[in-house]
């Protein structure tokens, strides 16, 4: 009795921590927008309200994630059904360059999108010299632009959801189908489509919550087109925090009611529990004509999609000053990458950025952990709420978070939680950690669903305390599934560019911040240098995470 | 130490509740030091909650659990030294063989010398000598089994614990390694207990068998007690086929009940202690009658059912609209739609009141 006592105790202390770092924050921000304790004022409220901008970004925001949600669902899962289902010449060639984008972080994405087809792009500068244009032929910039950013980078996302679906589908029910009488689209229409709804729903709401909270395409191709992010950070940096916090509040609940509306259209078809040995259909033979036709479209997809990241590369070995009016560069070298060893000034965001990612991680990680033996081994009462409070973050979007713990952390005031962190180097960890809570978490948690309890219990009658089973047998088979949390979350800390821009200083300026102020100077090589370090990082994590979840499975 | 052979595992008044449901009520066993019990009984009965009591993963609500007089009840399953082998054998996944063995023996503290030879004799006594460095995933499903049970004993425990440990088996394999379990087991000497569904596993394996009903104990005893003197017509029908027939009981004498069977002419003699009268119930087992020509003066009905088992044959013969009983004979004895008569051999016959369980 004693014991479950303290396991309790301990499950509340889980709660208040996260608590803590999850939920206070967010609710300082909605009584700072009311004037906080005590100076209980509506104020900016009436402002927000009265303001023509504010109401326009709010819709800016809602619509923009809608129309990418439908864009990216657009591209992506025709480009899933291509790549899956039918068989054309280097298909999987094809499959593997359009799944790409999904290891770019954000800021590199619009970064290699810019490089290519923004005014100053290849494209742009190319169609200028082919028909003798004095200006660039075009401005990247306004809602159109921000949302073809974002179909052309979240697209993936759908592309996927629909290709794991498809995979994960008993072929066997599309024979039934067939046997039955139904033809191919029947068939498609009546079975396959209704069996991937749950996967296609997942896909749409994880694209509306990344464009709800996407930054970086707004940021640079925004233009006069404004929406929830950037008029938070606009609004803040001209030192109106109490119209921020009304503002921030606002996306706030755009985001919840916007997550909690998406998840009701969520399907629970399972069709893949029937499945036994049996391998996904295969792709299906087609006639030339059609096959000529998939060849095309998959090629020149795969190849628009992913001629950015190219661009990138191309990019990044152009000295500053070198290209001005050229198509092309004329002059490629190493010297922007020998700049990031050798240059102190650009070898410290890279270490900063290392550091404060693998930091942030780790923390995420025993957390997640943490909650993880809590709620789903010891079978603490608290363990649905620690569940809850490890997957909260993933709803809130990041510029949101970024202006709750630069509230949170700017007052020293130890009694209520409060102590000063913005201008030290804690408070990025911090954002990052918080961030990365249920991406650990997710990892974590589908790892002890596939922990058989009997292996610990086996490894108990054999004599092994706690902690020796925790060591000896939980974390060696939970390691697969640590590791790729941990890469995951690695990867988004590392990459973070909307909680970096608010909470940064210079002294603990990120990799991304040093992009963006190579972009400002000019220096686009120097900026591209970055993107690709930062891609090629990514990538390679991705990489080992997928090898030692080879080895390990 | 109360060495007193006849309860070295005692189970006294064992109690478990899931929420207002009795998975356990108040069972209390005593297994002699080096006995094999099984707890037999169908899915629901309580045997699985019995052994992780055992094992310590689950606690009781009320009893206690006393090992050669110590009481075990609030132990954690480290403390124990059990050995147990997991249904699913719960081999560890990511440890070799000889790592998988020897985990007990580290958690002992055991010196590496001594560690290895251990789990070398553990293994040779299971009969995969030298397989220490082969991954678990490559043993087939008999050989995990042997290796969980290698790795159970190694740290030589006090009591084996064993979770229905053919199940995960093909039918043709269970049977051979039955026989070797059974062969180790006795070799070893260690008080053991069985939990199974099949009662062909508990008789072959066991020295003494509990029947477990919802969470109660019906009877416990040798196989040939049970089979020979069920208690209750579930035990009856649990232990060897039976088949159950609705009897009227005219008259006792001396141990002895006359029962008129449906649509009998004359009635039978069952010995029964105790005074049934009335209505009641007749277990008959397949071997406890024979077949004779269709008499008038004998107990007749129709084959409605012939399953052919080799030298003989399963025969369901039907006496009465609501009565049938099945009958053990000679292959070619009687065919599908005969008529038979159907005489008692003697022994076989079971006589329960008709409410009782």
């Amino acid at each position: 009795m004693r014991r479950a006592t303290r396991r309790e105790l301990i499950g509340m202390a889980a709660v208040l921590l996260l608590g803590w770092l999850v939920v206070y924050p967010l609710v300082l921000v909605l009584a700072e927008a009311v004037g906080g304790p005590g100076r209980w004022t509506l104020e900016a409220v009436g402002r927000f309200a009265r303001e023509g901008n504010e109401w326009r970004a709010l819709a800016g925001s809602l619509g923009l994630s809608v129309a990418s949600a439908i864009g990216a669902g657009l591209v992506g899962i025709p480009l899933g059904f291509l790549t899956s289902r039918i068989a054309f010449p280097g298909r999987r060639v094809v499959a593997t360059l359009l799944g790409l984008p999904a290891v770019l972080p954000p800021l590199v994405g619009v970064l290699a999108f810019m490089f290519l087809f923004g005014e100053t792009g290849f494209l742009a500068r190319m169609v200028q010299s082919l028909l003798g244009m004095d200006h660039p032929p075009w401005r990247l910039e306004g809602a159109g632009a921000v949302l073809l950013v974002h179909v052309a980078t979240m697209y993936v996302y759908f592309y996927l959801f629909t290709r794991a679906g498809l995979s994960g589908l008993d072929p066997s029910l599309t024979e039934a189908a067939s046997s039955l009488g139904a033809d191919r689209w029947a068939t498609f229409r009546r079975v396959t489509l209704p069996l991937l709804r749950p996967a296609l729903s997942g896909a749409g709401i994880l694209v509306f919550m990344t464009s709800l909270a996407s930054f970086s395409a707004p940021y640079l191709f925004g233009g006069g087109f404004r929406v929830m992010t950037t008029q938070i950070t606009g609004t803040k940096l001209n030192g109106d925090d109490r119209l921020a916090m009304v503002e921030t509040a606002a996306l706030l609940l755009l985001a919840i009611s916007g997550l909690f509306l998406l998840r009701k259209t969520e399907g629970v078809a399972d069709a893949t529990g029937a499945r036994k040995g049996v391998g996904p259909a295969p792709a299906i033979k087609v006639g030339t004509l059609p096959r000529l036709v998939a060849t095309l479209a998959g090629w020149t997809l795969a190849l628009l999609l992913t001629l950015p990241l190219a661009t990138l590369l191309l990019v990044s070995f152009v000295p500053r000053g070198t290209w001005t009016m050229e198509t092309l560069p004329p002059v490629y070298s190493l010297l922007n990458y020998r700049a990031l060893v050798a240059d102190p000034a650009r070898l410290a965001p890279l270490l900063t950025s290392l550091w404060m990612a693998a930091v942030a991680t780790a923390g995420a990680l025993v957390l997640a952990l943490a909650v993880a033996v809590l709620s789903r081994r010891l079978r603490v009462r608290s363990g649905p709420l620690l569940e809850g409070l490890l997957a909260l973050p993933w709803g809130v979007p990041g510029t949101v978070f970024a202006i709750a713990l630069a509230t949170t952390f700017s007052v020293h005031a130890p009694w209520v939680g409060r102590v000063i962190l913005v201008g030290t180097v804690w408070i990025l960890p911090l954002a990052y950690l918080v961030r990365n809570l249920p991406i650990a978490g997710r990892s974590v948690l589908a790892g002890f669903r596939q922990l058989d309890p009997s292996l610990e219990e086996a490894a108990a009658s054999l004599g092994a305390g706690r902690v020796r089973v925790l060591r000896r047998v939980i974390l060696p088979l939970l390691s697969p599934a640590l590791a790729a949390g941990a890469c995951l979350a690695f990867v988004t800390a590392f990459g973070d560019f909307v909680t970096s821009i608010m909470l940064y200083t210079y002294d603990t300026r990120p990799i991304s911040i040093e992009i963006l102020s190579s972009l400002r100077q000019a220096d686009v090589g120097q900026a591209a240098a970055f993107g690709v370090v930062l891609m090629l990082l990514s990538a390679g994590v991705f990489f080992l995470a997928g090898e030692n979840r080879g080895a390990a499975g | 130490m109360s060495g007193d052979p006849s309860g070295y595992l005692r189970l006294e008044g064992l109690t478990r509740r899931f929420g207002p449901q009795f998975a356990l009520d108040s069972l209390s066993l005593q297994v002699p030091r080096g006995d094999l019990l099984a707890l037999l009984g169908p899915s629901g009965s309580g045997k699985t909650t019995t052994l992780r009591l055992l094992a310590g993963f689950d606690t009781p609500d009320a009893g206690r659990i006393l090992v050669d007089g110590e009481d075990v009840t609030a132990m954690p399953p480290a403390a124990r030294r059990f050995g147990m082998v997991f249904q699913h054998y719960a081999l560890f996944p990511h440890l070799d063989v000889g790592r998988n063995v020897a985990f007990g023996l580290e958690s002992l503290g055991v010196a590496p010398e001594e560690r290895a030879r251990r789990v070398r004799e553990a293994l040779e006594m299971v009969e995969l000598a030298g397989l220490e460095r082969r991954a678990v995933g490559a043993l087939s499903g008999g050989q995990q089994q042997r290796v969980a049970l290698a790795r159970a004993m190694a740290p030589e425990p006090r009591v084996l614990l064993l979770d229905e440990p053919l199940s995960n088996l093909d039918p043709t394999l269970r049977e051979r390694t039955r026989r070797e379990l059974r062969a180790l087991i006795r070799k070893i000497g260690i008080t053991t207990v069985l939990v199974t569904h099949e009662q062909e596993e508990a008789f072959d394996l066991a020295d003494r068998v509990a029947v477990l009903r919802a969470g109660r104990l019906e009877q416990v005893g040798t196989p040939e007690e049970l089979y020979q003197s069920p208690r209750s017509v579930f035990v009856a029908g649990f232990i060897g086929r039976a088949s159950l027939v609705p009897v009227e009981v005219l008259s006792h004498d001396a141990g002895v009940s006359r029962v008129r069977l449906p649509g009998a002419p004359e009635p039978w003699n069952v010995p029964h202690q105790g005074s049934l009268g009335g209505p009641s119930r007749l277990v008959i087992r397949p071997e406890a009658v024979r077949m004779a020509p269709a008499d008038p003066g004998v107990l007749s009905g129709e084959v409605v059912e012939r399953r052919f088992l080799g030298a003989n044959a399963l025969f369901t013969v039907r006496i009465a609209p609501e009565a049938t009983i099945e009958v053990l004979a000679p292959a070619d004895a009687a065919a599908t739609g005969g008529r038979v008569g159907l005489v008692p051999t003697g022994a076989g016959l079971h006589l329960y009141g008709a409410e009782a369980p």
